[in-house]
């Protein structure tokens, strides 16, 4: 009799030898989505436009980013490139120097995303393709979020 | 010599530390997934090639002025929202015979279903958008008229390839992405493509 009481005494522990291995599960998951965002933005956080006909950029490691925008207490759109302040002028050294990082044959394949405050002048877009044009690096995407057209009209 | 068993390593704490390295990573991790209207620029033309001559009837001219309001064919006001259906009605109208496509005699459009106006677009393959846009134009107005235009484009792409094929365009191209190696979607895309396709041209905006 006595055998069986002692058995009931007390819950027995849940192990948590296996937790370890859980977290490592999520850590390595993490590990391996997370991007790393390599460029500090000097300027303002570009608030950017909205569109419908959005499609999603694949394979980031071909695309280069541009930022527009500007700058707390000046006036005018500033255009970012790594982590400078730049002229349009400077659009083509970004992207030669963006294309020596790439092969050969992935060099076509190269797109430009433009990300582009709502309140940026036409102007500095078309000054920034214009650029592009010169170059011939012909594939650009002008990044946007996804939602209604109508709120890029707001003031 | 009693056997003495070697003392197990305390693992206990592997857990606090990777749930430190789970937590940086957590924290450092942007999930954010890039979206945008994509285009492709015109390449740099020859200053000596004289460009060729359209049918002013064939070129739908998108205005938009400093004030970010728009103004089409050069004499109708027109807010964002009903761009795109006027969009669709200038493509879509067939009112004549479009360019020879594969050496094959003009033809007329016989899937659009638009009015058939003579004053209008001739062929799809004939209509061409064209956008002129002032330096001092907001940039979200521009995406926004960007935007529309592409959007009438996909939905006459819709339209055709669900009496077609029965599906919409927009997931025939999914479908193609995600069986890259199946060549009938290609087929299916580049025929939808042939039928519409997208001519937006870009004038140099007005200083």
């Amino acid at each position: 009799m006595s055998k069986f009481r002692k058995k009931k005494k007390g819950m027995p522990a849940i192990s948590t030898a296996s937790l370890p291995d859980i977290v490592f599960m999520l850590l390595f998951f993490f590990m391996v989505t997370t991007v790393m965002r390599e460029t500090e933005l000097k300027i303002k956080k570009p608030n950017l436009p909205k569109a419908t006909e959005v499609k999603k950029l694949e394979r980031k490691s071909l695309v280069s980013y541009i930022y527009v925008g500007k700058i707390e207490g000046q006036g005018g759109d500033k255009i970012q490139l790594n982590d400078r302040i730049s002229d349009v002028k400077d659009v083509k050294y970004f992207i030669f120097s963006e294309r020596e990082s790439h092969p050969e044959d992935e060099i076509p394949l190269l797109t430009t995303s433009i990300k582009a405050d709502i309140k940026s002048n036409v102007g500095t877009i078309t000054d920034i393709k214009e650029e592009l044009r010169n170059i011939n690096a012909l594939k650009i995407n002008y990044s946007t979020l996804t939602g209604n057209v109508m709120d890029n009209m707001k003031k | 010599m009693a056997k003495r068993d070697i003392p197990e390593i305390n693992a206990g704490s592997m857990a606090d530390i990777a749930f430190l390295l789970l937590i940086f990573f957590l924290v450092t991790t942007t999930m954010d997934v890039d979206t945008g209207i994509s285009q492709k620029l015109p390449e740099k033309q020859d200053p000596n090639i004289t460009p060729p001559k359209l049918k002013e009837k064939n070129v739908f001219v998108v205005t938009v002025n400093r004030n970010n309001e728009i103004l089409v064919e050069g004499d109708k006001y027109l807010t964002v929202d009903k761009l795109r259906a006027e969009t669709v009605k200038f493509i879509d109208n067939g009112g004549g015979l479009g360019n020879p496509i594969d050496g094959a005699e003009p033809a007329e459009c016989d899937w659009c279903e638009g009015a058939k106006d003579p004053e209008s677009s001739d062929h799809p393959n004939k209509a061409i958008i064209s956008v002129e846009s002032d330096r001092g134009t907001s940039y979200g107005t521009y995406i926004a008229v960007q935007n529309e235009l592409v959007g009438a484009y996909t939905e006459l792409r819709n339209r055709l390839s669900q009496k077609l094929y029965g599906v919409s365009y927009t997931q025939l191209l999914k479908d193609s992405n995600n069986n890259p190696s199946n060549e009938s979607y290609k087929i299916k895309i580049d025929n939808i493509k042939g039928k519409y396709p997208q001519i937006i041209s870009e004038a140099e905006p007005s200083k």
